[in-house]
């Protein structure tokens, strides 16, 4: 692999983690670990924890997606990989 | 018009506009059977994935689930929803750079063994058909109601459809078909949540109206858990499974999401790697619309329910619904057997509590109730039968059975299309004939079709469980099996042959087994080896969760024993970096 190719699968990886850890912690960590405590917040009749897993989550999701599309197509023409 | 009538009218009227479709855009080639045309649009694309991916359990199953388990149902919405971030970040932009047409074709190339082909297709198949029986069951439920049968005819029904649909058209057929089928079916799902919320908290949408305060001031969750309570029921935004449980759950439900073929294959053939990525997302941009929607349609209908049956104050001489007063919804489902009533103590009263919580069953008895009169209420029935329980106008209630058989058709065709393309074009055509004609390949696919839909109806006449419940074994297998062969192919370069093959098998096996042991072995009734219990689980892990496990066992096997056998040869080790790479993507070719 070249030098570049290789900092260009780093810097994906990079990316990849921190959606990742994000797409952990809401789901896994305030919907389910962390629901109990969290529902001493309230959001209108939601109690938070409750809120994230059965809403919250789901719209950090869609924007996870659209975050880490939009950061690889700039990643793309950075490192000259993209489509043409 | 009354209520038979015109669901015929909007039931038929949906029929024919699919089937309209389908002849317009008939498969004339094999290319076009297997995957659509490279012209689909990334966000047309998005809709049909949503069409394709929501199924009976998604439409019919999963609202009910929500309704009777509450908070703990939360599983199903992030589990299904979670694993799209997986298909966008790990999977789609480097499967749709590899630019093949089905998931073992990559497996196969990527481990560059046969071998490991025949095993992908094997691990495809079992997990599909198990997906297929949960769609048979809601298939079953939605006929049974709309046609005034009991379910097993209803099932019946719903394979002859399935079949004449799914045989008629391809690939390109389908995914035209796919995008009215959305249409459908997420007007119907949302149109009745708007009715609903609407009446219960004056606040128009279902996500912010669960949320809201109703007429007396109370929020609807605080009732909600208060009716429960007051019933001898668990709370309802309370936590009741185990929290292990409800953790590997969702997490085999996310991995079984980016590993199930019938999605998967969708991204194979959008026209760029950054399409790849999008795609994703705006499909699930339409899923968070039912998603979303859907703790609402649970929480509301079955708030109505206890409001129909609890008429006035528990434990009161006239605080129960009269059976002989029954609403008309009621006798409906009775009439398909999925709703039972026995007046155990004779008052011709309806009592619906928890008779399992013996503090309560003690108070119940002294107000002469005698268990819990409701001997089946089967939850797959609740969203149909919500916008009749909420008094809602006919043609609502007819919307709502077009759009449960839509969502049911949508996603057992695209299953019965990746069954058959698994069979005919990567069993016959790559391993066994290689030079049969494309005409008997297309044959062999349907005769494939017809035997799976076979299978699938008989085995969903005795479902291990409730459509979403069955969909979620599905998962679990695609999880152990599919997702973690095609995760270390793209991310881990050290993986060979030998690893892939048996990690995966190793990972099916464990799943299956597990699965078969508390469901009886085929899901055939009374094989089981245990009861299906928690007592019973290992570490208390449901057969629904197990496929994480299963995962994980598939991860530790392929590289343990990758790292004692020969690495991928040189060519192979190219591939990978040059799937890792957007440039020089052509269109998704054949062979």
């Amino acid at each position: 692999m070249s030098d570049s190719r290789s900092a260009y699968w780093a810097a994906n990886l990079r990316l990849l983690t921190m959606c990742l850890v994000i797409w952990f912690v809401v789901s896994f960590g305030f919907g389910i670990l962390l629901a109990e405590p969290l529902n001493a917040i309230r959001l209108g009749g939601y109690g938070l924890g409750f809120w994230f897993a059965q809403q919250g989550s789901i719209y950090t999701f869609l924007v996870l997606i659209f975050f880490y599309a939009y950061r690889m197509n700039k990643l793309d023409k950075q490192f000259d990989v993209h489509e043409d | 018009m009354d209520l038979q009538t015109m669901t015929y009218l909007v039931v038929g009227a949906t029929f024919a506009l699919y089937i309209g479709i389908a002849i317009w855009a008939r498969a004339s080639s094999t290319g076009e059977f297997y995957v659509a045309g490279k012209g689909v649009h990334p966000v047309a694309n998005g809709m049909a994935t949503a069409a394709d991916w929501m199924s009976a359990a998604s439409f019919i199953s999963m609202a009910g689930l929500i309704a009777f388990k509450g908070y703990d149902a939360s599983v199903y919405l992030m589990g299904w929803t979670g694993g799209y971030v997986l298909l966008a970040l790990l999977l789609a932009p480097y499967l749709r750079k590899f630019g093949k047409f089905t998931v073992p074709e990559f497996i196969g190339e990527r481990y560059y063994s046969q071998t490991a082909r025949i095993v992908a297709v094997l691990c495809l198949i079992v997990a599909s058909i198990t997906y297929v029986i949960g769609q048979m069951k809601g298939v079953g439920v939605a006929f049974s109601r709309f046609l005034e049968v009991d379910f097993q005819t209803g099932v019946m029904v719903g394979m002859t459809i399935v079949f004449i649909y799914a045989v008629l058209g391809g690939m390109k057929g389908i995914t035209y078909t796919q995008i009215a089928q959305y249409v459908v079916l997420i007007f119907a799902y949302t149109v009745p949540a708007i009715f609903i919320s609407l009446n219960l908290t004056g606040n128009p949408l279902p996500q912010l109206g669960l949320g809201s305060t109703m007429a007396d001031g109370t929020y609807v969750l605080d009732k909600l858990d208060l009716i429960l309570k007051d019933l001898g029921f668990a709370s309802y935004t309370g936590q009741k499974d185990s929290t292990l449980n409800m953790f590997l759950l969702t997490l085999s439900l996310m991995i079984g999401t980016a590993g199930l073929p019938h999605v998967i294959i969708r991204f194979f053939t959008v026209p760029k790697v950054a399409d790849a990525r999008t795609s994703a997302g705006w499909a699930l941009v339409f899923i968070a619309i039912l998603y979303t929607t859907a703790p609402a349609v649970g929480g509301m209908a079955f708030f109505n329910l206890t409001q129909t049956i609890q008429t006035g104050e528990v434990g009161s001489p006239t605080g129960n619904l009269v059976y002989d007063e029954r609403p008309n919804w009621f006798k409906n489902w009775e009439k398909t057997g999925l709703l039972q009533f026995e007046d155990k103590n004779g008052d011709g009263r309806v009592q619906y509590y928890n008779d399992k919580n013996a503090e309560f069953a003690a108070k119940a008895e002294a107000w002469g109730w005698k268990g819990n009169e409701m001997v089946k209420v089967d939850r797959d029935i609740m969203v149909l039968a919500n916008p009749e329980i909420a008094k809602l106008p006919n043609w609502v209630i007819a919307l709502v059975a077009a759009g449960g058989l839509a969502a049911a058709l949508s996603t057992a065709a695209g299953l019965l299309l990746a069954i058959s393309s698994s069979i005919s074009h990567d069993l016959l055509k790559g391993v066994f004939m290689k030079d049969i004609s494309e005409k008997n390949e297309l044959m062999a696919g349907r005769i494939a079709m017809a035997a799976a839909i076979g299978v699938a109806g008989y085995l969903g006449m005795n479902p291990p469980g409730f459509a979403a419940q069955v969909v979620a074994l599905a998962f679990g297998l695609a999880a152990s099996s599919i997702f973690p062969a095609l995760m270390m192919g793209i991310f881990n370069k050290g993986v060979n042959r030998t690893g892939a093959v048996l990690g995966m098998l190793s990972g099916l096996l464990f799943t299956l087994i597990y699965i078969f042991w508390f469901k009886g072995w085929f899901f055939v009734p009374g094989t089981e080896m245990a009861p299906n219990k928690p007592a019973n689980w290992f570490l208390g892990i449901s057969p629904e969760a197990i496929g994480a496990v299963g995962a994980l066992v598939n991860f530790v096997v392929a590289i343990v024993v990758s790292k004692i056998t020969a690495p991928p040869p040189e060519h192979i080790q190219h591939l990978v970096e040059d799937i890792r790479v957007p440039k020089g993507a052509g269109a998704a070719t054949d062979h």
